[in-house]
């Protein structure tokens, strides 16, 4: 295969290499220069712009024709307005293509060189740029008048019985979510999200869960740190130089602040911070209780050294670094989740109790046919865009910012399959918005159902409290 | 400036010259070995989009660890996305278009010794040389280049844990680009500081060619905006790596909540269109020159509504500042202020009509002569036209909901300012190719070379707009998750064929440049019958590039089949006969 190519590629060189020669063969006996063009080949040109042109008219009668509507009917309101501004936008710009085009591939054949004639001196006429200025101006104004009027509609603000939806976009898949019997959305934060609760609401038990992730994964690193041969025998340096120098007592807790892990310090988690003051404490009984203390831990780090095996590390001291650095990091994670604070709605709804009848949903999402959707778009990670072809539908979701876009939907998924004679037929929102390795592969089945397929489908759904418990309890 | 030659080392002449035509030579070569690497990009993503998993031999040879077994990695498909678009519009269409011909024709054409200063101008094509060199170095490192898109929206550009790409190969992106900005700003400043200081006895404004005065205009967009491209980049690099957080805010990303909060993605998409929308029309603005100037040269004819011309490049040049936002309409802007970028988005289309009416009366009763530059030059027309109209659909807000970053998008910027840009770019190096290298290139190859590029040119990008319409947003790496898109798979292997004939056809220029310089017929000194300067010095380049004294210029520049004389063209520097009035 490579060699193919490459007998390809050395083929075409010389086929060039032999036209050039023969053109140049040519010129040199006819004794013609570059820049004179013949007679024969001009009239070959002009002869091939038509010829060009009358081929491209004929594709684009074809591609109109079999390519002009692969996507079905609109399936909502707002589409259909989108779909009629389009067809409107869409004559008017093939119209002048195929206007601006033929004249141009016109006059190359008409005005193809000849000897015999003199260009006319036509440098400029006014009232013909007026004309050519205002016309253009009118249709513009046409344009932009109707465009802005269906935009207008388009982002006008919902009514205010619509179904509120939120989609939640992350690498690489989306979640649903719809309103409990309270009719809010419980408040979600970024900080609260885990394994179990993927659109961070909150909620006192996910409090709890995330603190106790928090707390998992720092002592994990805590107890590598502690294992980690560099450090200990620094650490074991440390002590010892600090009781050799038999020292005053300032020099000697200064030698310990040192040592001592920056992670607790950083840290900040209550238990181990007490852990060190309790140190501190033993000041009153001096040197000896301190020197005690330091002799207990040197003999704790050799028997580690000595009998830590498997569980010793050897790591760079980058590495040490950035798991320092990760404490820090899930330290101040710590401190954003203990800032985020109760408080009330309207209507006095607690905020640690609005998520809790929630419905998250994943996979498919159903909408009711013929009501007005609001969705609100949030994201976790990067920009996606959430795109519903079929609705003429698309709005980014921007992590920190909400989105919303709203629709009604008009024709329900059976009544699409039976229109597309497709049974296996399905709505589908896609991220349009690149977002990294799987970004192709990003979607979620939209399922439009009647009213009452709708709600039956809604109550099917477990609520959020409900389906976080089983993973409590095991 | 001295006339004195003085004896030249080699890497005085050829390496580190000051002469603005061995720069723009520079520019040239480097903008040429670019393109070429940015279209050979496109020939193996097309491979994956055509025939989305199949194992390609080519693709196992040159794509090393992105091409194990043949098929394109998932990551090294974005990546050469990515690279593909940041090459082509960089480098290629900036740089390359920019750089060669402004520097080239600059002096030339408004009758000066050499740019205000040839040291700056050293240090532009020097930066611009690093900066290519980093680009393509980016490919190499682990992780591998840039991949969030040619547009680097945060935060997958901002956080190494996003995508491979976002590490180390972002880094170097963010530098070559700032690198790349200050070669930029050197040029710019220079071509507008000459412009405006070293005209001739007699190159009023109005006697300038169409040429320079696009050059101007692009050399001010790009001083007033990519300044700001640099402050976005800045901001950037800050977020990776010192922890600030102005692009960032409520992130949870590889099981991380990340300490990052108040800034704002929204925030980086408004910086980088205030330089990237003007940056189409830095693109666009000199192609549309160079063809003006081409066109009447050949049709024999002035071109038509000078000043009309040179108003419509101010205006375009202007609300190119204010339709930065038509990007971001569905990002969740205020709608209101969606609106008002409908607006002046859509008023660009009236100088733009003008430039294509303009451009169609040129050639009405014109005598075409048909040399390559002046087929690319009426390609560009047609692909201006095609290209722009299909932006009439994209400016509207409500149906940018519906294709928004869809084939759609990438069919329109594609044709309108990567085909327009690209053919006027081959038609200055066929047109002025004499002027650079005392050479013909061969006329045969060039047509061959012309009628391919259009073919495929509109083969790639015509259908891409059905396949948009279906639905199919861009950079996927593979359609075949919606059983909705399966439209589109013959599409897109006839769009892949038609992108590996575009890129066969592009070795006809690559041979016949590279063989012309060497061997081309000798030109003479003016080939094309031209009026305006650069045709009255002589074929063998020198310094200060008039023998004598500088020439001095009486009428405009278009003088062609001026019924008051019987000549067929009268150049720039023949004064005016008697009672004859100027143009």
């Amino acid at each position: 295969m490579n060699f193919l190519i490459l007998l390809v590629v050395i083929v075409g060189i010389i086929a060039i290499a032999q036209l050039a020669k023969v053109s140049d063969l040519s010129a040199s006996l006819s004794g013609r220069r570059e820049e004179d063009i013949s007679q024969a080949d001009t009239r070959l040109i002009g002869g091939l712009f038509m010829v060009f042109w009358a081929a491209f008219l004929v594709a684009t009668v074809y591609l109109y024709t079999q390519f002009g509507s692969m996507l079905p009917q609109a399936a909502s309101l707002h589409g259909a307005d989108i779909d009629a501004l389009f067809t409107f936008n869409w004559w008017i710009i093939t119209i002048v293509f195929v206007l601006l085009n033929s004249l141009l591939f016109y006059f190359c054949w008409k005005y193809a060189y000849d000897p015999t004639r003199k260009a006319s001196f036509f440098a400029h006429d006014n009232r013909l740029e007026l004309i050519w200025t205002v016309i253009p101006s009118i249709v513009l104004a046409v344009i932009i008048i109707y465009g802005l009027r269906t935009w207008a509609a388009l982002t006008d603000a919902a009514s205010d019985d619509a179904l509120r939806v939120e989609l939640y976009s992350k690498q690489f898949d989306w979640t649903a979510r719809y309103v409990g019997a309270d009719g809010e959305f419980g408040q979600a934060n970024y900080n609260f999200v885990t394994s179990s609760n993927p659109l961070g609401i909150i909620t006192e038990d996910g409090r709890s869960e995330v603190l106790a992730t928090i707390q998992e994964k720092a002592d994990k690193i805590e107890l590598s740190l502690g294992h980690e041969i560099g450090l200990l025998q620094a650490e074991r340096a440390s002590l010892a130089a600090s009781i050799a120098s038999e020292g005053h007592g300032d020099h000697g807790h200064h030698a310990h602040d040192d040592h001592g892990h920056d992670a607790h310090d950083d840290h900040g988690h209550d238990d181990h911070a007490d852990h060190g003051h309790a140190d501190h404490s033993e000041d009153a009984h001096g040197e000896n209780a301190w020197e005690e203390l330091a002799n207990h831990r040197i003999a704790e780090i050799d028997h580690l050294l000595a009998e830590g095996g498997d569980d010793l590390l050897v790591w760079t001291e980058a590495k040490i670094e950035a798991q320092q650095d990760k404490l820090h990091r899930l330290s101040r994670h710590r401190q954003r989740v203990m800032a985020v604070q109760g408080f009330d709605f309207e209507g006095a709804l607690n905020a640690w109790e609005t998520g809790k009848d929630d419905h998250v949903v994943k996979g498919e999402f159903h909408l009711p046919v013929g009501r007005e959707v609001e969705f609100v778009f949030r994201s976790r990670d990067v920009i996606h865009s959430a795109y519903m072809p079929h609705f003429r539908a698309q709005m980014n979701t921007v992590p920190g910012v909400p989105t919303r876009f709203k629709m009604t939907p008009t024709i329900t998924t059976d009544s699409m399959r039976t229109i597309l004679n497709d049974p296996e037929f399905n709505y589908v929102l896609l991220c349009n918005k690149i977002c990294g390795a799987a970004h192709f592969n990003m979607k979620m089945d939209v399922v439009v159902d009647s009213e009452a397929g709708y709600e039956a489908w809604l109550n099917d759904q477990e609520t959020f409290v409900s389906a976080e418990e089983p993973d409590m309890q095991n | 400036m001295a006339n004195a030659h003085h004896k030249e080392s080699f890497i005085s002449k050829y390496v580190f010259s000051q002469d603005h035509k061995m720069i723009s030579k520079q520019f040239l070569l480097t903008a040429i070995f670019m393109g070429l690497v940015a279209m050979m990009m496109s020939v193996f993503f097309r491979l994956q989009i055509g025939w989305p998993g199949e194992s390609f031999a080519l693709i196992e040879t040159f794509m090393g660890k992105w091409g194990e077994g043949g098929v394109l990695d998932r990551n090294g498909y974005m990546a050469l996305v990515t690279i593909h678009g940041t090459i082509m519009v960089f480098f290629v269409l900036t740089g390359g278009l920019s750089g060669t011909f402004s520097n080239l024709l600059i002096p030339l054409q408004i009758g000066a010794r050499d740019m205000a200063s040839g040291f700056l101008n050293m240090l532009s094509y020097w930066f611009f040389f690093i900066s290519s060199v980093i680009m393509l170095f980016s490919l190499f490192v682990e992780g591998g280049a840039a991949s969030g898109g040619w547009t680097i929206y945060p935060p997958l550009s901002a956080l190494p844990q996003a995508m491979p790409g976002s590490g180390m190969g972002m880094t170097l992106w963010l530098v070559a680009m700032t690198i790349f900005v200050v070669s930029s700003l050197l040029g710019s400043l220079n071509y507008i500081v000459t412009i405006m200081n070293l005209r001739t006895k007699g190159m009023k404004m109005f006697r300038l060619p169409l040429t320079m005065w696009a050059f101007l205009v692009t050399a001010i967009l790009g001083v007033l905006s990519f300044p700001v491209l640099v402050s976005a980049v800045v901001l950037m690099l800050m977020d990776r790596s010192m922890g600030t957080a102005f692009y960032l805010s409520d992130i949870f990303i590889s099981g991380e909540a990340l300490d990052v909060t108040g800034g704002s993605p929204i925030l980086f998409q408004h910086l980088f269109w205030f330089l990237g929308h003007p940056e189409v029309y830095i693109v666009i603005l000199p192609a549309l020159g160079i063809s003006s100037e081409i066109l009447s040269t050949n049709a024999r004819k002035p071109i038509f509504g000078y000043r009309a011309m040179v108003g419509s490049i101010i205006a375009i040049g202007f609300l190119s500042f204010i339709v930065w936002a038509h990007h971001m309409y569905i990002t969740g802007m205020n709608p209101f202020l969606g609106s008002v970028f409908v607006f002046t988005t859509l008023l660009i289309a009236i100088p733009s009509a003008v430039k294509a009416f303009n451009y169609l009366t040129t050639l009405w009763r014109g005598n075409l002569r048909f040399t390559p530059g002046m087929l690319f030059s009426i390609g560009l027309v047609s692909t201006f036209v095609t290209g722009g109209l299909t932006g009439i659909v994209l400016a509207d807000s409500a149906l940018d909901v519906m294709v928004h970053d869809t084939y759609f998008v990438v069919a329109h910027f594609h044709i309108v300012m990567g085909l327009s840009a690209i053919f006027g770019m081959f038609a200055g190096v066929y047109h002025w190719f004499p002027k650079m290298y005392g050479r013909m290139m061969n006329t045969k190859l060039g047509y061959v070379h012309f009628w391919l590029t259009l073919v495929s040119g509109y083969g790639v990008f015509f259908p891409m707009h059905f396949v948009g319409l279906a639905g199919a947003p861009r950079r996927y790496y593979d359609n075949s998750a919606f059983s909705f898109l399966d439209g589109t798979t013959d599409l897109n292997i006839v769009i892949s064929m038609f992108a590996f004939l575009g890129a066969i056809g592009q070795f006809f220029f690559f041979f016949n440049f590279f063989r012309s310089i060497f061997r081309g017929q000798k030109a003479v000194q003016n080939p094309w019958k031209s009026t305006t300067l650069e045709w009255t010095t002589p074929v063998e380049h020198m310094h200060g590039n008039w023998p004598g004294a500088l020439p001095e210029v009486y009428r405009w520049p278009y003088d062609y089949s001026n019924p008051e004389h019987d000549v067929d063209f009268v150049p720039q520097n023949v004064p005016l006969i008697d009672g004859e009035t100027e143009h």
